[in-house]
Order: structure tokens, then C-alpha cells, then sequence
């Protein structure tokens, strides 16, 4: 299969300057490859780092050391060495991310959150289709026009899990996806995901949830905690 | 991707007296992208936004502008009515104060029909309508076209400044703290605004403001200025959740979050 993405000794340290600048390692060498349509789980126990690896591998934490490399236009590029404009196109283009919480944006509405993550398509088209993700989610027609920031935990978690999707980027990094849900909506959840690795998108996430991590996953990668150094 | 910036400006210096507003600054902006300049209050963020687009000359250093022909200009060696020219038509400047770029005693449509005017159009007919089509981009009802800007609230001005630089479909816009001064909820709308205008007409940016939120609700790349240098600077939410430099991190961790 065709690798969309790999970590080479990937290394991350914080330094906090304000604390007397101790240093926090959290990833010690990480090497781990994810191929088109595969869905790789991160597991470890809460604060081994799983959030700091997905947040490194979209380009959101700087890497220390290491590479990861993604395969953008049909070549690997490193995110750790690529200049802030290279990696801003790949976040357009090859790599999606659902964080999770929703940051919302004021006074736009759910449903053009979700229409403005579309790509090659008209803005009509894509109106359309981020309205059926979100009924598909159970998101009430009266709510589409309303931006989401009265909206509650599970539904503002809904709105961002459409939108990432709604980009069909060919990599997508999902940070606990179905925290909040309910079990209807869970399921949904799991049913596009694995939509999406039929298609051949790669994905790596964080699952708690056990029954919907042995249902999406093909193989888990171990995140273990460092020893704190002083 | 295009190799080729909008603006370059490479080793920057100015001092006022003893103090250093810039020093040693290089600065890249690509077309279609928005960089904010984030800093505290006498950090040089201003001073750099008003070096960038020619309305003060640095001690040294240069900054280049790619003309629309592909030249590349360097903006402080141009003739002053060159320069004046370009800040008419493909460059814009947003101000804090809406009332150091607009004219108080002309009209809204008149304030933004003067910049079309100034490029040389004479049909009135069709720069009123145009005037009226952008009060309407800005959510300025078309009933308030012959107002004069004083019986504006501040958030409108702020909006009647921004179609009144937009009007001329500028290449790149200077904002220096567009939202400064305003109430939240109409700073959300403005800022709203700036995004969605920003991105459909695909105009570059360099955006001056001290509040880290509309940074990265706004900008693509961000530098970070501590005492007129840049200390930081990189992908946007990349410097503000994982910041680098010990300044940084203390702008980061000092912001309020409501």
C-alpha cells in the first residue's frame, strides 16, 4: 500500500522559559507509517503524549527532532522542515485534522463552517453537502443557520468532525472524536470513518472509547510516557 | 504555489533618539496571504506596518514591491507621487482611527466613491452604484449613502473605512489594529468581515494588532516583535500553542480567556 505518512525519530521536548526553564519530553524517537486506507489508533495512557504526537504531525507543535513526512502532490514532504506557506497548502489540500473542541468563528453559521472546509466543488455544491453531513449527524435543520457558539459540547463536536470531513483531505488526524457523543451519533461517526478508509483516506486517532477504537482500527501505536526530566 | 512575493524587506533599522524600533528586520509577504505583527504597545509593530508601505524610510535596509507588471519596485527609492499613486489603487491602508482616512464632512458614498475618482473615473452614475455595492459588502444599509460619517456609530466607520479602501480592489492591505477600541460584539463582526472579505477576493494582508485571538482567526503566518525585533515568527497557531521563544510564551500565557 502507499504510505501518506511517516514519523522518522521524531523527538519533542517543551521548554517552559517562564518555569525556571525545565524541560518536558514527551516523544522520544517516534517511527510509525500510516498507508492509504489504513486507520492507525494511538493508545497510551491520558498525558503519555498521544495529543502531542497528532498535534506535531499536523504541524501544530514544532517538532524537536526528527521527520514527518507526508505525501503531498504524490511526493514526501517533511512538515518539520517545510516553510509555514508549504505546510499551510498541505493542511489545504492533503492533511485534514479534527481537534477536540470546535474554535468557533463569530457570527458564522454551522453549516458555512462546514461548506467553507469544502474543496473543488462550487460553493452551492458545497452548501448541499455540508447541510446532509449535518442532518447525516443529526444536526436539526432549524440549527444550520445559527453559529455554533450557544450550541452544546456534542453538537459543536459535531460541527467540527463535518468539517473535517467534509474536506476529504487523503490524511486525517482525529483527536477524540466521539468524546461527546451519544451512541447514535458514535456509530455514525465510526460508519464515516470507515467510509472514509474505503476510500483510501489515511487516518490516525486518538479513540478512548475501546469498542469504537476495535472498530475503526487496523493496529494500534503504543505512546508511553517519558520520564519527566528535571 | 508562487515562489514570488508581494513584498520583501530584508535588514530593517530605525531608532528614534535612544530608542530601537527596528532592528535588523526581515519581512516576506506571498499574494493572497495575511501576516499579522503581534507585539506589546511600543514593540515596533506599527512602526514596521508604516515602514513596509512606504510612509516612513528606514535608516537602512529596503523593501521591495512587485508592481502588477511583475516588476520589482523598491518602495522607498520611488518618486513620492509614484508612491502616492500606489497607495491609491493597489494598496490599501486600514487605520485604527477610521476618522484619520475618512473624510468627516463628505458623504459615506462620497467618502468611498472619492477613491475611484482619485483612479481617475468620472461617470457618476456608476460610482455611486459602485459606492452603494460596497456599503452593502461592509452591512452599511444603502438609506445611509448620503450621511455624512459623524452620525456613524464607531464600528460603522471602522466598516465605511474598509469599503472605502476595498473599492479599488487593492493587491495588499495594511491593517494596524482594525478592531482596536471597538466593542466585543461588533469587533466580532468586523473581524468576520475582514475574514470573509480577505479570502473571497483573495487580497494579501499585513495585519498589526495586539490581540493574539484575531491574529489567528485572521493570519496565515504571524511574527512575533519584542523591542523592535522579531523574536519569533512562523505558522500561526503554530507559534501560539507552541510558542518558542521565552517572550512569546509569556504574551501566550497572559491572555485572558473569557
Amino acid at each position: 500500500m502507499t504510505i501518506m505518512l511517516e514519523t522518522q525519530a521524531l523527538s519533542k521536548q517543551f521548554l517552559l522559559h517562564l518555569q525556571g526553564g525545565i524541560s518536558i519530553p514527551v516523544l522520544d524517537h517516534v517511527d510509525m507509517q500510516v498507508s492509504a486506507g489504513e486507520c492507525v489508533a494511538l493508545a497510551g495512557p491520558s498525558g503519555a503524549g498521544k495529543t502531542t504526537l497528532l498535534r506535531s504531525l499536523y504541524g501544530n507543535y514544532r517538532a524537536g527532532s526528527g521527520a514527518i513526512r507526508v505525501r503531498h502532490r504524490g511526493e514526501m514532504v517533511d512538515i518539520v522542515t517545510a516553510s509555514p506557506r508549504l505546510v499551510v497548502e498541505v493542511r489545504d489540500e492533503t492533511l485534514g485534522y479534527v481537534s477536540q473542541f470546535l474554535r468557533v468563528v463569530p457570527r458564522v453559521p454551522a453549516v458555512e463552517i462546514v461548506a467553507e472546509a469544502a474543496r473543488g466543488m462550487s460553493a452551492e455544491e458545497a452548501t448541499r453537502r455540508a447541510a446532509a453531513m449535518l442532518t447525516r449527524l443529526h444536526i436539526p435543520t432549524r440549527l444550520h443557520g445559527l453559529p455554533p457558539a450557544t450550541f452544546s459540547g456534542g453538537e459543536q463536536q459535531r460541527i467540527n468532525l463535518a468539517r473535517g470531513f467534509m474536506g476529504s483531505h487523503p490524511i486525517l488526524l482525529l483527536d477524540e472524536p466521539t468524546a461527546s457523543l451519544d451512541n447514535a451519533n458514535r456509530d455514525i461517526v465510526v460508519a464515516m470513518i470507515l467510509e472514509a478508509k474505503q476510500s483510501g483516506i489515511a487516518v490516525v486517532g486518538i479513540f478512548h472509547d475501546t469498542d469504537v477504537r476495535d472498530a475503526v482500527a487496523d493496529r494500534l501505536i503504543h505512546v508511553l510516557p517519558l520520564q519527566d526530566a528535571a | 504555489m508562487t515562489d514570488e512575493t508581494l513584498l520583501s524587506a530584508r535588514g530593517l533599522n530605525l531608532r528614534f533618539g535612544k530608542i530601537a524600533a527596528l532592528v535588523n528586520v526581515d519581512a516576506d509577504l506571498w499574494p493572497g496571504e495575511v501576516l499579522a505583527i503581534v507585539g506589546e504597545s511600543g514593540s515596533g509593530k506599527t512602526t514596521l506596518l508604516n515602514v513596509l508601505s512606504g510612509r516612513i524610510a528606514p535608516q537602512s535596509g529596503v523593501v521591495w514591491y512587485r508592481a502588477p507588471d511583475g516588476r520589482l519596485v523598491d518602495v522607498h527609492a520611488m518618486p513620492a507621487p509614484a508612491l502616492r499613486a500606489l497607495h491609491r489603487s493597489d494598496w490599501g491602508f486600514v487605520h485604527q482611527n477610521p476618522r484619520d482616512n475618512l473624510r468627516m464632512a463628505v458623504t459615506a458614498g462620497g467618502n468611498v466613491g472619492e477613491r475611484l475618482m482619485a483612479q481617475g473615473r468620472r461617470n457618476y452614475g456608476s460610482i455611486r452604484e459602485e459606492a452603494i455595492a460596497w456599503l452593502g459588502q461592509v452591512e452599511i444599509d444603502a438609506s445611509r449613502v448620503d450621511d455624512l460619517p459623524r452620525t456613524f456609530s464607531g464600528g460603522m466607520l471602522q466598516r465605511l473605512q474598509i469599503a472605502r479602501t476595498l473599492v479599488t480592489n487593492p493587491r495588499l492591505v495594511f491593517m494596524d489594529e482594525p478592531t482596536g477600541g471597538l466593542d466585543v460584539s461588533v469587533q466580532a463582526r468586523l473581524l468576520d468581515l475582514i475574514r470573509s472579505l480577505v479570502r473571497r477576493l483573495n487580497i494579501a494582508a499585513v495585519l498589526v494588532t495586539h490581540d493574539l485571538a484575531v491574529a489567528r482567526l485572521l493570519a496565515h503566518r504571524i511574527m512575533v516583535m519584542q523591542a523592535g525585533c522579531v523574536v519569533e515568527a512562523g505558522l500561526t497557531d503554530q507559534v501560539l500553542d507552541d510558542p518558542q521563544h521565552p517572550y512569546t510564551q509569556l504574551l501566550v500565557s497572559s491572555v485572558l480567556t473569557a
